[in-house]
C-alpha cells in the first residue's frame, strides 16, 4: 500500500472504503443507535479517556454496532474516571465508571450486545434527590 | 498528564465549552532557538475579564458541576516548569488565544506524544467544529484544515473508522517529513483483547 502524504491521495483512497453512506445515516438519527458519550475534562484525560475514546471508535464499528460516540465534560463523577455514559435506543442512559479497555470489552459484549449490566455502574442519584422536601 | 498532546486535548475542551466551531491548534518548534510552543485559538465566547484575572488559578472556573478547573493551571505549570510562561488573549465575544511557551531542551518538557490521535478523538467526536492543526519545525510546516478536507473529498462528516486512519496516516507521514519531534502514535488497546 502506498503512503498517504495529501489530500490527492486520500480523495484516492476514499474510492476504495465504501462505509461512508452508512455514517450519515447514523448522524441524522442517533436515536435509533446506541449512543456512547465519553467525559473528557482534565480528570478524564489524566485518567485515559482518550484511549477508552480511541477503543470505542475502534471497536464498535469493527463489531458492526451502529453508535455514535461524543464526548462531553466533567459528570460529576471525577473520582471514577474515565467514566462513560451509554445510552440504548429507547432506554434510559447508563454511567458506568472506571472503565478501562476491558472493562470497555464488557461494556460492549454484554451491555450494549445484550442489555446484561455489568460492575461500574454510576447510580444517577442526582434524579432522586429533592433538596426542597 | 505525561504528554503534552493530552493538554491539549484538555484545554481544547474549553473551546468546545465556548460554543467555537473554528478551533486551531498550531506547534513551532526550533531547537536553535530552544522553542517550543503550543498556540490554541478559537472564535467562541471569549473569558469574561474578571475571570481572566485568575483563570490560571486551579480553584477558579465557570462550571457548576466541581468548583475547580485544573486545565490551564496544569499547562501553566507544564511551561513554568521549563523555564517558560503560559499567555491568555481573550475578548469576550470574539474568541480566546492561549499560547503557551516552553524550552524545548529542558529536560523536563514533555513530549508532544499521540497529537495525532487527539486530533482523531476530536474530529470524531465534533463533528460541526473545524479543527485546524498547523505544526512548523526547522525542516518545513505542515498544515491540516478538517474543513478543507470534508470539502475537498466532498463528504459532511470525517466519522468513518477507515476514513481518519487514513487522515492519522496522512498527517503522520507529514510530520515525519518535517521531522517534528516527539510524535507517537498509540494503538495500545489492539493488544488488550
Amino acid at each position: 500500500m502506498s503512503k498517504i502524504t495529501s489530500l490527492a491521495d486520500l480523495k484516492k483512497r476514499r474510492e476504495e472504503l465504501k462505509s461512508g453512506l452508512d455514517i450519515r445515516i447514523k448522524a441524522i438519527d442517533p436515536e435509533n443507535v446506541v449512543q456512547v458519550k465519553v467525559a473528557m475534562a482534565t480528570c478524564g484525560i489524566a485518567s485515559g479517556a482518550k484511549t477508552v475514546m480511541e477503543f470505542f471508535l475502534e471497536q464498535l464499528e469493527r463489531r458492526n454496532i451502529a453508535a455514535v460516540i461524543t464526548q462531553t465534560g466533567c459528570m460529576g463523577y471525577c473520582y471514577a474516571e474515565p467514566t462513560i455514559e451509554v445510552k440504548l435506543p429507547g432506554q434510559d442512559p447508563v454511567v458506568f465508571g472506571f472503565v478501562d479497555l476491558k472493562r470497555a470489552d464488557q461494556i460492549i459484549e454484554k451491555y450494549i450486545k445484550t442489555g446484561e449490566l455489568v460492575d461500574g455502574i454510576i447510580p444517577v442519584n442526582y434524579q432522586t434527590i429533592d433538596l426542597k422536601e | 498528564m505525561k504528554e503534552l498532546a493530552l493538554n491539549i486535548l484538555d484545554i481544547v475542551q474549553n473551546s468546545i465549552k465556548a460554543k467555537a466551531d473554528e478551533i486551531s491548534i498550531a506547534i513551532n518548534e526550533s531547537v536553535t532557538d530552544d522553542l517550543y510552543q503550543i498556540i490554541i485559538e478559537d472564535n467562541g465566547t471569549g473569558i469574561p475579564e474578571e475571570i481572566l484575572r485568575n483563570v490560571t488559578d486551579p480553584f477558579v472556573t465557570t462550571r457548576t458541576k466541581r468548583k475547580m478547573g485544573l486545565g490551564l493551571s496544569l499547562l501553566k505549570y507544564h511551561a513554568e516548569l521549563t523555564g517558560g510562561s503560559l499567555a491568555i488573549n481573550s475578548k469576550v465575544g470574539n474568541g480566546t488565544e492561549i499560547t503557551a511557551t516552553l524550552s524545548y531542551k529542558h529536560i523536563d518538557r514533555q513530549p508532544l506524544g499521540d497529537i495525532i490521535g487527539v486530533l482523531v478523538v476530536l474530529m470524531a467526536s465534533n463533528q460541526k467544529i473545524n479543527f485546524t492543526y498547523r505544526h512548523k519545525t526547522g525542516k518545513g510546516e505542515y498544515r491540516f484544515s478538517s474543513k478543507e478536507t470534508k470539502e475537498y473529498l466532498e463528504i459532511d462528516t470525517l466519522y468513518d473508522r477507515n476514513l481518519l486512519k487514513e487522515i492519522s496516516s496522512m498527517i503522520y507521514e507529514n510530520l515525519k517529513g518535517i521531522e517534528a519531534s516527539g510524535i507517537e502514535v498509540k494503538e495500545s488497546y489492539k493488544t488488550v483483547l
